[in-house]
């Protein structure tokens, strides 16, 4: 029983990442209709973004949670302007060919520079709080050992992604994104800058990746290829969710981490496809996804 | 009577001037078959081009009038993909040897069509031993390390220092259960006990579940029996869950210099795992080394399997010298090599046995802590040497056919 209690923690762990990177994908998808294949590698440059930051200039852990996000961010709005905005109005395929080609060079670059073995990154050990060095070390919970650097993971994706549900379904600007899927036309009538405001969330959706990647450099080691072997299971778990639905995302996300994390335990060999035989039983059964709305 | 003689004589002048033709036949095409992109091109990809290149220039018969190619393809890990490649070389593009073929689910299947089709393969970077075992094949020579050896001198020493209870993180394709079983067989015989293990999909990146159930079987020992990213992942979580400091050692079963360089000493210090070759084993490997790391790109030092590349060649090298010539014929060239002693800068002097074996001694290094690290690369400490005979399966327990008994 105490090891399915750690089981299902450690699914939570991994369902964070699951959640903040489908959370990208759908806002994209909601807003841009592009499905953007270069997510994992967008990822993958959010982490590497931090451990340049960290080797090159000094700058810790924390600055870089901001910096890289930010920085990752411009560049994808850098390939919205450049790239992706020609494509509007053109067939999904388009989309999905274009970032996927994207995704290739940006793993092609990386992997000839710094090979594939991956480079380390420590878990940040400032500030002293209590008698902890910053998230390094762990705690004792009577049926696991959980390290605070994977607790901080859960509550901190959490915040982030309930922050961009309530930006996007709650505020004004979100309804103005919405909108503008809607009918571009229309809310261009309205004096709003359409073009801008979408280049802005894919900034956005971008930056949400990078801030993912960052989180798991000290979990992970920071790899060319380590988007790669997510990305397909991230898209899984939009698909299950419902494409282009915020909440639907969040909570797949998470759902699915418990849910491998359960295989992990009961049937290991299984662990890789358990998400992919979910994805085609809910296809078979609600081709919307859970939350989707019809196309 | 006498046109029967001449067109006889004739015949027989032409023969000998075809086999003198054969004889003198001066070409190698070198195919280094190998994993450009995946998680393993740093311990192989590049570097192994770039080995066989260096024995290339070193072998010195381009003063001999021989020609000498290289071609390289990205297996991606994928045997169907390896064995289509492996047949075009051989039926179109006349390679006459494969090197590297490192992961294990790809040698086997290129074993069968090396042999299939009288082509050679020197293997130096898959671990299974089925190479030299059940799978042998006479076109086949498995030159650097595989798993028997890996678990009987890794097994052997972490059994003697106290560990005697294992729990198996395997990854699961042929390579890892190779060396689940190999390491199994050697802990039970030294004494000691498996208790449990789990099997994960190659190329996982998160190890938590499977750290946490290693956990909580309590055994002193928690076996890895994985390779390139996965090992990395594994060690790195590891240390994050508390699993080292909880008193459970890690067992790197098969580790590469590469992994620990990408770990950083911190992580990586005090894990004890084997290997064949290290670049600061003696003047030789130095000398060799530091030419090679001149030519990458990240100045980085040889792995083990890149080493082999290298080594194997040399012998391949010597080997087509003394036949005076190429003769395309697998099976020929393999069983010459065979007789004739094996003698190189980086695995020293040794021989290949009956069952394609190549024999030298293996190293059980343990990883330095930072502080006594000189600079980069300088990472292990040599704790035990195993000589050659002892290291490797010995041929009375051999399944081999070609191993006559």
């Amino acid at each position: 029983m105490q090891a399915l209690y750690a089981q299902l923690l450690v699914g939570l762990i991994n369902g964070s990442f699951y959640a903040l990177l489908s959370l990208g994908l759908a806002v994209i998808f909601g807003m841009l209709n592009i499905i953007n294949f270069a997510h994992g590698a967008l990822y993958m440059m959010g982490a590497f973004c931090a451990y340049f930051l960290l080797h090159l200039t000094g700058i810790g852990y924390w600055w870089a949670l901001i910096i890289a996000p930010i920085v990752v961010g411009i560049f994808g709005m850098i390939l919205e302007r450049t790239m992706l905005q020609w494509l509007a109005g053109l067939d999904h395929l388009y989309g999905l060919l274009l970032t996927f080609g994207i995704a290739l060079i940006v793993q092609g670059v990386f992997q000839n520079y710094f090979g594939s073995s991956g480079l380390p990154y420590a878990i940040p050990d400032y500030p002293e709080i209590g008698g902890f060095r910053g998230l390094q070390g762990g705690m004792n919970l009577g049926f696991m050992f959980l390290p605070v650097y994977r607790g901080w993971v859960v509550v901190f994706s959490l915040v982030v992604c309930i922050a961009t549900w309530f930006l996007i379904e709650k505020t004004r600007l979100g309804a103005y994104l919405r909108a503008a899927t809607e009918n571009p036309t229309l809310v261009r009538a309205f004096g709003i800058n359409v073009p801008r405001m979408i280049t802005l969330t894919y900034g956005l959706g971008v930056g949400l990746a990078a801030l993912a990647g960052v989180l798991s450099a000290p979990i992970n080691q920071v790899r060319p290829l380590m988007g790669a072997d997510l990305i397909i299971v991230v898209f899984a778990v939009v698909v299950i969710g419902g494409m282009g639905s915020i909440m639907g995302s969040i909570i797949t996300g998470f759902a699915l981490g418990v849910i491998e994390g359960l295989t992990k335990y009961f049937y290991p060999e299984a662990s890789n496809t358990v998400v992919f035989v979910l994805m085609v039983l809910v296809l078979l059964v609600k081709p919307t996804g859970l939350t989707g709305r019809a196309a | 009577m006498k046109h029967r003689i001449s067109s006889l004589v004739l015949g027989t002048a032409l023969a000998l001037a075809a086999g003198n033709a054969v004889a003198q036949d001066k070409t190698v095409k070198i195919g280094v078959l190998t994993d450009n992109s995946g998680l393993y091109s740093d311990l192989g990809g590049a570097g192994s081009t770039l080995a066989a290149q260096m024995a290339v220039e070193d072998s010195g018969l381009a003063a001999k009038g021989w020609k000498i190619d290289i071609v390289s393809a990205d297996h991606q890990n994928k045997p169907d993909i390896a064995t289509t490649i492996a047949r075009q070389w051989i039926d179109v593009e006349k390679v006459d040897i494969f090197m590297d073929v490192l992961n294990s689910g790809v040698a086997l299947a290129v074993n069968n069509l090396v042999k299939e089709k009288n082509s050679v393969m020197i293997n130096t970077g898959a671990a299974t031993s089925d190479l030299t075992n059940a799978q042998c094949s006479p076109n086949t020579i498995h030159w650097v390390y595989d798993t028997y050896m890996l678990a009987n001198s890794t097994g052997q020493a972490l059994v003697k220092a106290g560990g005697d209870t294992w729990y198996f993180l395997t990854a699961d394709y042929a390579f890892g259960h190779a060396l689940e079983r190999d390491t199994t067989a050697v802990v039970v015989k030294s004494g000691g006990k498996v208790i449990g293990g789990v099997k994960h999909p190659l190329n996982s990146s998160d190890f938590s579940s499977f750290l946490l159930q290693a956990q909580a079987s309590k055994a002193k020992i928690i076996g890895m029996a994985n390779a390139g990213g996965d090992t990395t992942n594994t060690i790195k979580q590891a240390s994050e869950f508390g699993i080292v400091a909880g008193g459970q050692k890690l067992a790197g079963l098969l580790l590469f210099i590469t992994d620990v360089h990408s770990l950083g000493l911190k992580v990586a210090q005090g894990l004890n795992f084997t290997e064949t070759f290290y670049w600061d084993l003696n003047d030789g490997t130095r000398a060799f080394s530091k030419r090679f790391s001149e030519r990458t790109k990240n100045k980085a030092m040889p792995s083990m399997v890149q080493a082999g590349v290298y080594s194997g060649l040399v012998h391949y090298f010597k080997t087509l010298d003394a036949m005076g010539g190429n003769p395309h014929d697998g099976v020929k060239v393999v069983a010459k090599m065979k007789e004739l002693p094996t003698d190189d800068a980086l695995f020293g002097k040794g021989t290949i046995r009956a069952d394609g074996r190549k024999i030298h001694p293996a190293y059980l290094f343990e990883v330095k802590k930072p502080s006594e690290s000189k600079g980069p690369w300088d990472y292990y400490k040599l704790i035990g040497t195993t000589p050659g005979e002892q290291a490797f399966r010995p041929l009375s327990e051999s399944a081999c056919p070609l191993v006559k008994k």
